[in-house]
């Protein structure tokens, strides 16, 4: 999933202080189960920018509502009849979500309400770590499952680098090394001859090096 | 027993503290309460493992929220004691009482009837 974090408060009363008629917009899928943008977290901010202005003997009103998923025309359309009664939009979506909101309603100023941070995973409940870089040709298949692009401070291709040190990387005590993980579990599979094998140059291309990316699949298109 | 405690207080049951949330704790003040506090079992004692603990959690959000938004942190704590315990409910009743009556009333409570004016 998309994994965020709650912006300060402080930087959203920041953002929206000019507004007095205030739409928060959640999403119910990757920010929900990261608990930075669902229901719950947009229940929360409302209440507190409402504790907030009325404190400060500001009237604003402000809504909640919170969507399917905010990154497809069809949820984003729910808010096509509304949208007007608004100054301004706050979206707890990952910044896709913002986008598409802004892109949706050209005229409505949208802020966003999170940090999106990464993609990546639940280790337990409130720590998430990041897994994949969406470098568009997954070698997982030769890196025994465990992405180097990723995890691997550098993103060798053919590691691990000297720093690496009973197990841990050397940027951090707190981080495993990529390679090592990499290696552990191809000795696991019985396949550590595939660590002989040098990999090629990876063509970064298909990564955020070669520009912003589309796929399009004409298979599926209308 | 009947033990005494203050009136002002209005007891909102749960079957566990582990079902307070945050936004119960915020939509209190917001709707002009002058403090709130959780009363749950002692840590370690929760019949269902870890009800209580969440709730500490979340008076800690709520506290950092408030904190925040100028309603004040101090207005929101959490208190732990067990079942037989009534007149230590008394106490933290009379000890939540007078440390609000030393904060003063919820600021929202002002504003709000400014704005109406
Ligand atoms: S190799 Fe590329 S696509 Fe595969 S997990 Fe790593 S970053 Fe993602
Ligand atoms: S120590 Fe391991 S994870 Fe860290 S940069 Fe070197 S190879 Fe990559």
């Amino acid at each position: 999933m998309i994994v965020a974090e709650k912006k300060p408060i402080e930087e959203i009363i920041d953002m929206v202080k000019d507004h007095e008629k205030l739409l928060v917009v959640g999403c119910n899928e990757c920010v929900t189960v990261c608990e930075a943008g669902g229901k719950k977290e947009v229940g929360v901010l409302a209440s507190a920018l409402r504790m907030y202005f009325m404190n400060q003997g500001k009237k604003v009103d402000i809504d909640e509502i919170t969507l399917e998923r905010q990154c497809d025309h069809e949820y984003l359309e729910e808010l096509r009849a509304r949208i007007d009664q608004y100054d301004a939009v706050i979206s707890l979506a990952c910044g896709v979500g913002v986008q598409f909101m802004a892109e949706t309603y050209f005229n409505t100023p949208v802020y966003p309400g999170v940090n999106t941070c990464f993609m990546g995973v639940t280790e337990e409940r409130g720590v998430w770590s990041e897994r994949c870089q969406g470098c568009g040709q997954c070698i997982l298949g030769r890196t025994a499952g465990i992405c180097p692009i990723s995890r691997c401070a550098k993103r060798l291709l053919n590691g691990p680098c000297g720093g690496s040190a009973k197990g841990k990387c050397e940027i951090s005590k707190d981080l495993d090394c990529a390679w090592q993980l990499i290696i552990d579990r191809l000795q696991e599979l019985d396949r550590l001859d595939d660590y002989e094998e040098i990999a090629p140059i990876k063509d970064w291309s298909t990564e955020r090096a070669g520009g912003p990316r589309t796929v399009v699949r004409e298979d599926v298109r209308q | 027993m009947r033990l005494r405690y203050p009136d002002t207080i209005r007891i909102v049951r749960v079957p566990c503290t582990g079902k307070v949330d945050v936004l119960h704790i915020l939509r209190a003040f917001e709707k002009g309460a002058d403090g709130v506090y959780v009363v749950g079992c002692l840590e370690g004692d929760c019949r269902f493992e870890n009800g209580n603990l969440r709730a500490r959690k979340r008076v800690e959000q709520a506290k950092a929220i408030l904190n925040k938004v100028g309603i004040g942190g101090d207005r929101v704590k959490m208190f732990n004691l067990s079942s037989g315990e009534g007149p230590k409910f008394a106490e933290y009743a009379v000890e939540m009482t007078q440390k609000i009556e030393a904060l003063g009333p919820n600021p929202i409570k002002k504003a709000k009837e400014k704005l109406a004016a």
